[in-house]
C-alpha cells in the first residue's frame, strides 16, 4: 500500500508498504531518516520515540497505515535549518550525556517535548518523562542534568 | 494482509461484519508487538484512529461514557475527580509514550488478566457498550471476562465506550512491580467505596485466570461498617475489621507461581495492598489528613 504522511514538516510518500509494517520502519528503511533507531521493538526502550500530531510516541508500535495524511516529527527534524543544533541538544551534548548515542535520538524528542509543555520542570516531571526511555550507558545523571541545563537555558533565553 | 481504515463508526461496524476476523487496531500497543514478533499475521487490520468519537468522553448525570480509544494520558489529566480509581491505574501503565497511544479499548480487547484498567472497572462498576451491525449490548462489566485473553465480544462486535459509574465514594489503586515505570503488574488492587449505595467493590489483578472481584471480602467490610453505623458517624476503621478485610481478599485470589512472582507472595501482597488501600479510602471518606491523601495519590504504591 502506499502512505502519504509530512515527516518534520516536508510531505512525504511511501510505497509498497507492508499493511503490518511499523512507522518505524517507514521512517528508517523506506524514507532515509534512520535518526530513531530500532532496539526492542516492543515499546520497552523508548529509543524509536517520535511525535505523531505533536504526542511522543513509540513509532515501532504505530501501523504505517495509520499515519496516512497526519504529522509526524522525527529527532531529524529538531535542528535548524542551518543544522544548528536545538537547545536541548546542545545541552546533551555540552552535559556530557551521551555515551554510545543508541538512547539519544529517543531522549531528545521526549525531553524536547516535556520543555515545550513544562518549561520549568521539577526532577520528578523529568523523571516521568523519560520514563520511557532507556540508556544503558550513561546512568541517566548526565541526562537529567542535560534536561535541567536545557530547561535553564530556554528560561534565559526568554 | 489488508489495511482497513474505516472513516466512520458505521464504515468500521460494516468492516468487522464484514470481515469478523479482522483484528481492530487503536493504539497498537499490543497488536503491534505480536506483529513486529511475528506472533499474529491477520488477514485484516482495523484501524480505529480516524474514528473521532472513540477519542471522546461524555459526562452526564451519574456517568461517564468513555470512547473505548481515549488514551490513559487524557484519563489521567481529565477525569481524575470523576474516576480516580481509573485515572491512578492508568498513571502505572506502562511509560508516558504508551499512555498517550493505549486506552481502556484495547486494555479489554486484549483482556490480560495483568492489564491496569480491570481492577479500577470492577471496583468502579459500569458496563462495557459493545456494538455490531446487528445492534447494541451494554455487557456488565462482571460479566466481561471469560477467561484468560478472552472476553465476552462477538467476533462482529467492537467496544464504542465504556459506561463508568461516576465516582461517590473514595478511590484506590495499587500495584506491585519491580518499578515504579514500565512494569506488568505481579499483582494489582482496586477499592471503591460507594457511600451512596452503602457498598464496596474491588478488583483483583494477575492473581486468578481472569480479573475477578473480591465479593466475600467486599459483603463483609460493607456489613461491618452497616453494623457498626460507620457510613454516619465516618468513625475510626476497627483493625480488626481491616485484617479480616485482608485476609478475605487475600483468599479471593487463585494465582499462580510465574516469572513475575510465587503464588503465596501474591496472595501475601494482595492481603497488603487491600489494607492499605483501604486504609487510604476510609481516611479520605472520613475527611481527614487529607494533604497525606495528596501525596498518596501520587503514582504508584
Ligand atoms: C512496553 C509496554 C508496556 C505495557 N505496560 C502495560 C501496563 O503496565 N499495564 C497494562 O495494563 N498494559 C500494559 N501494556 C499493554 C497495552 O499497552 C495495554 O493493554 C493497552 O491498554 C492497549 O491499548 P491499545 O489501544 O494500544 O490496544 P491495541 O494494541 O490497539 O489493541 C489491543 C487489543 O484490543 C482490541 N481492540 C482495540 N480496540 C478495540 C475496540 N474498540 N473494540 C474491540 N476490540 C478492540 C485489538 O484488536 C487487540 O486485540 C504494555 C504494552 C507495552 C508495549
Ligand atoms: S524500538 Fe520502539 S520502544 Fe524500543
Ligand atoms: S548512551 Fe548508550 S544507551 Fe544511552
Amino acid at each position: 500500500m502506499r502512505v502519504t504522511f509530512t515527516v518534520n514538516g516536508a510531505p512525504q510518500e511511501a510505497d509498497d508498504v507492508w499493511e503490518g509494517e511499523s512507522l518505524l520502519y517507514v521512517l528508517r528503511e523506506r524514507m532515509g531518516l534512520p535518526g530513531s533507531k530500532n532496539a526492542c521493538e516492543q515499546g520497552e526502550c523508548g529509543s524509536c520515540t517520535v511525535r505523531l500530531d505533536g504526542v511522543p510516541v513509540c513509532s515501532c508500535l504505530v501501523a504505517a497505515g495509520q499515519v496516512q495524511g497526519r504529522e509526524v516529527v522525527t529527532v531529524e527534524g529538531l535542528a535548524g535549518e542551518g543544522g544548528e543544533l536545538s537547545t536541548v541538544q546542545q545541552a546533551f551534548v555540552d552535559a556530557g550525556a551521551v555515551q554510545c548515542g543508541f538512547c539519544t535520538p529517543g531522549l531528545l524528542v521526549a525531553a524536547d517535548e516535556l520543555l515545550e509543555r513544562n518549561p520549568e520542570p521539577s526532577d520528578g516531571d523529568i523523571r516521568e518523562a523519560l520514563s520511557g526511555n532507556l540508556c544503558r550507558c550513561t546512568g541517566y545523571e548526565k541526562i537529567l542534568d542535560a534536561v535541567r541545563l536545557a530547561a535553564a537555558r530556554t528560561e534565559e533565553a526568554v | 494482509m489488508e489495511f482497513l481504515r474505516p472513516a466512520s463508526w458505521e464504515e468500521a461496524l460494516a468492516a468487522k461484519a464484514e470481515h469478523p476476523s479482522a483484528v481492530p487496531i487503536a493504539g497498537g500497543t499490543d497488536v503491534m508487538v505480536e506483529i513486529n514478533f511475528d506472533h499474529r499475521r491477520p488477514e485484516h487490520l482495523l484501524d480505529l484512529n480516524r474514528i473521532a468519537e472513540l477519542q471522546e468522553w461524555e459526562v452526564a448525570g451519574d456517568t461517564v461514557r468513555l470512547g473505548a480509544s481515549v488514551p490513559y494520558t487524557k484519563i489521567m489529566e481529565h477525569l481524575r475527580a470523576e474516576l480516580p480509581g481509573l485515572a491512578l491505574a492508568s498513571h502505572t501503565v506502562a511509560s508516558p509514550q504508551i499512555r498517550n497511544r493505549g486506552g481502556v479499548g484495547g486494555n479489554l480487547g486484549t483482556a490480560s488478566p495483568a492489564g491496569d484498567a480491570h481492577p479500577a472497572l470492577l471496583a468502579g462498576g459500569g458496563e462495557v457498550e459493545a456494538v455490531s451491525v446487528r445492534g447494541t449490548r451494554l455487557i456488565p462489566i462482571d460479566d466481561f471476562y471469560k477467561g484468560v485473553k478472552r472476553n465476552a465480544l462477538e467476533p462482529d462486535e467492537l467496544i464504542r465506550a465504556v459506561h463508568l459509574k461516576k465516582a461517590t465514594g473514595p478511590q484506590q489503586f495499587s500495584k506491585v512491580g519491580t518499578r515504579n515505570a514500565m512494569v506488568i503488574a505481579v499483582c494489582a488492587f482496586g477499592l471503591a467505596l460507594h457511600p451512596d449505595a452503602r457498598t464496596v467493590r474491588t478488583g483483583i489483578g494477575s492473581a486468578a485466570p481472569t480479573p475477578i472481584r473480591a465479593t466475600t471480602a467486599e459483603e463483609f467490610l460493607a456489613a461491618a461498617l452497616d453494623e457498626a453505623g460507620l457510613w454516619e458517624s465516618r468513625g475510626v476503621l476497627p483493625p480488626a475489621v481491616a485484617r479480616q478485610f485482608a485476609d478475605l481478599v487475600s483468599g479471593a485470589a487463585n494465582p499462580i507461581d510465574d516469572v513475575r512472582g510465587t503464588a503465596s507472595y501474591r496472595r501475601h501482597a494482595l492481603g497488603v495492598m487491600a489494607r492499605r488501600t483501604l486504609g487510604w479510602t476510609w481516611e479520605q471518606y472520613r475527611g481527614t489528613e487529607q494533604d497525606e491523601l495528596d501525596d498518596r495519590s501520587k503514582p504508584c504504591a
